[in-house]
């Protein structure tokens, strides 16, 4: 029984880091029908962001989880502005060939200019002490990641639902055109959700490499992909469902290893995805929330 | 007659193949082509193989499906265990690796064919990594070490394999069902509304095409002496998704070219392979900002030699991609 719980802590803390993942996700597509491919790389990005932060400048985790995300956000809209723009009318499979190309663009790009060879994040970016509570040892670095995940989140959701370029999101993703008539900048707005969800890629890829420690460039094909199963798990384009499906997909992997399946742990998330395509493919939150970004 | 004028251009360049490959075999034999070369034409077949079957369910019927090195796994593994542990002979091994990838491709295309678009994408991403993680963890062929196959294939075996499946894809687009294939592209729902089944010939095209994608994996097993999980990642799926991007989607002279250019472009570049896929993804990323039909679009290179007259493939629009 500890060990499950144990197993269900640890499975929340990967959850969390795949739900920052997966809102970008959804938010893009909730925006521009397009699955960008190039947001599990945006991820490695901020997560090297982050390691040369701490490592060359000596800054703490807060600073450089800022530096990564404000990064992060900048990249996200360049990629948007040179590679997506362009390519807003044309089909829906030029575009996603688009956004492969820019994936594996970012990823050898990477390679080329600083070798494949991987790192280890720095283990003494916060003290590390654990919390026992009934027999379950939860390190603080769990709390950490829960806390600054929950606390994104929370942001996002105010900034999406209270403000103004929150309220033109909804209104663009709902129907492009009539925004466009109603005096929305179209244009400025799809720039904001690619950068408000390549900042929380960011974010998620500084918390990854704090609790995995070792970063390479090839790290974000798997979480990128695991995300987007979490994102279509909790209903594409559905913020809250892609929180509630990468916290899901985070515990139904901690379990499947914690009974003995580690080697097939990657397959799950895509046995998931092919179950959840077939038997609900609005996903979990589809049918009740009809809001999307 | 145009039928025929098309039949004639196709026929000539088939028998211009099959002359190319007994010249290719007096070279192999004579020992005039080294090592290298010979391992670089063996790998363009097995290439254009895989191109040829990925033209057929993305440039035909235009499903987007981007798991196709699964199917590649799966025939390499059913073939090296037809021969290394039945002890099989090599040609039951190259039908028995198609068959088992063509049943894998029925077994997937079944549920996931329903879907459209961006979400049949993922699912065939997602079918391709679960082939690799269960041949990663099924001890009998070998795990994560992989298993040794022994080298089986010669030119003759690989040339035919390669123009079998050349006619039998061109002569599949041109019958009664490549049509219905190619209407199911253009647009779905009016081709529902003309009456045709269109999930049948979505699962048809998707299992030939994974059929011949098996045989394929079939040679490259028997070409490289060791199969390993890793060979099989989703990078392979994007290698031979390039080639039929580039060539044209809805041209199988285009993916042929591709798939002989592109080979021959990385195997130069072998000993430098992240240049090589940087410029693979800026190539992918500028064909389509610039020219998103690919290089032939859906016109066929025989086509140019005839002035004014319509090639195969569907409507001559090379405004858009296909799909």
């Amino acid at each position: 029984m500890e060990q499950f719980i144990q197993q269900l802590v640890n499975g929340i803390s990967l959850g969390s880091i795949y739900a920052l993942i997966a809102l970008g996700y959804t938010m893009v597509y909730g925006i521009v029908k397009l699955i960008n491919f190039a947001h599990g790389d945006v991820f490695m990005v901020g997560a090297f962001i982050g390691f040369y932060s701490i490592t060359i400048l000596d800054l703490g985790f807060f600073p450089a989880l800022l530096i990564a995300m404000t990064a992060c956000a900048i990249f996200g809209v360049l990629i948007e502005r040179i590679a997506y723009k362009p390519l807003r009318n044309a089909t829906r499979i030029a575009a996603l060939i688009t956004a492969i190309g820019v994936s594996l663009f970012i990823e050898y790009g990477t390679i080329y200019i600083r070798g494949a060879q991987p790192e280890a994040y720095p283990n003494n970016i916060i003290p590390l002490k654990s919390l026992d509570l009934f027999g379950v040892k939860i390190s603080s670095q769990s709390v950490l990641i829960l806390a600054v995940s929950l606390f994104l989140m929370i942001l996002l959701q105010f900034i999406v639902h209270k403000t103004k370029i929150g309220k033109a999101m909804r209104a663009v993703s709902h129907d492009m055109d009539a925004a466009k008539l109603m005096g929305i900048n179209v244009n400025n707005t799809i720039s904001a959700t690619f950068a408000i969800g390549s900042a929380l890629a960011g974010a998620a890829g500084v918390i990854f490499g704090m609790y995995y420690t070792k970063i390479e460039p090839l790290m974000g094909i798997i979480p990128g992909l695991k995300a987007f199963v979490a994102a279509v798990l909790g209903g594409i384009g559905i913020i809250p469902g892609a929180m509630a499906g990468g916290l899901l997909l985070g515990v139904i992997e901690s379990l499947v290893s914690a009974a003995g399946f580690s080697l097939w742990r990657d397959g799950v998330a895509f046995v998931v995805l092919i179950l959840i395509l077939i038997f609900r493919p609005a996903g979990l939150f589809g049918k009740n929330v009809r809001e999307k970004v | 007659m145009n039928i025929v004028k098309k039949a004639k251009g196709f026929w000539t360049s088939i028998g211009l193949a099959v002359v190319l490959s007994v010249v290719l075999q007096f070279l192999i034999n004579g020992g005039t082509l080294n090592p290298f070369y010979v391992n670089t034409l063996y790998t363009i077949c097995i290439n254009i193989i895989l191109a040829a079957s990925l033209h057929l369910i993305i440039g035909i019927t235009g499903q987007f499906s981007i798991g196709h090195a699964g199917f590649l796994a799966v025939g390499a593994y059913a073939s090296a265990i037809v021969t290394m542990k039945l002890g099989l002979p090599f040609p039951v091994a190259l039908i028995g690796g198609g068959a088992a990838a063509a049943l894998a491709g029925l077994v997937i295309g079944i549920p996931t064919l329903r879907l459209r678009g961006d979400y049949l994408a993922i699912a065939t991403l997602g079918f391709g990594e679960i082939m690799r993680i269960v041949f990663l963890n099924i001890d009998y062929v070998g795990g994560a070490s992989g298993m040794t196959v022994s080298h089986l294939i010669t030119w003759p075996w690989l040339i035919a394999c390669v123009l079998i499946t050349i006619i039998v894809i061109v002569n599949f687009t041109n019958s009664t069902h490549g049509r219905a294939c190619i209407s199911i592209r253009e647009n779905e729902i009016a081709a529902d509304a003309m009456g045709i089944n269109t999930t049948f010939y979505k699962v048809i095209a998707f299992a030939i095409g994974a059929f011949f994608a098996g045989v394929a994996g079939a040679l490259h097993a028997h070409n490289f002496y060791i199969i390993q999980p890793t060979n099989f990642s989703f990078l392979k799926s994007f290698d031979i998704l390039i080639l039929v991007v580039i060539g044209g989607l809805g041209s199988m002279s285009g993916a042929v070219i591709a798939a002989i250019l592109l080979t021959i472009i990385s195997a130069f570049l072998s000993s430098y392979p992240e240049v090589r896929m940087v410029i693979y993804s800026l190539v992918l990323i500028v064909m389509m900002l610039f020219r998103p039909q690919g290089l032939l679009g859906t016109r066929e290179i025989t086509s140019f030699f005839k002035v004014g007259k319509s090639a195969k493939g569907g409507v001559q629009h090379d405004k858009n991609t296909v799909a």
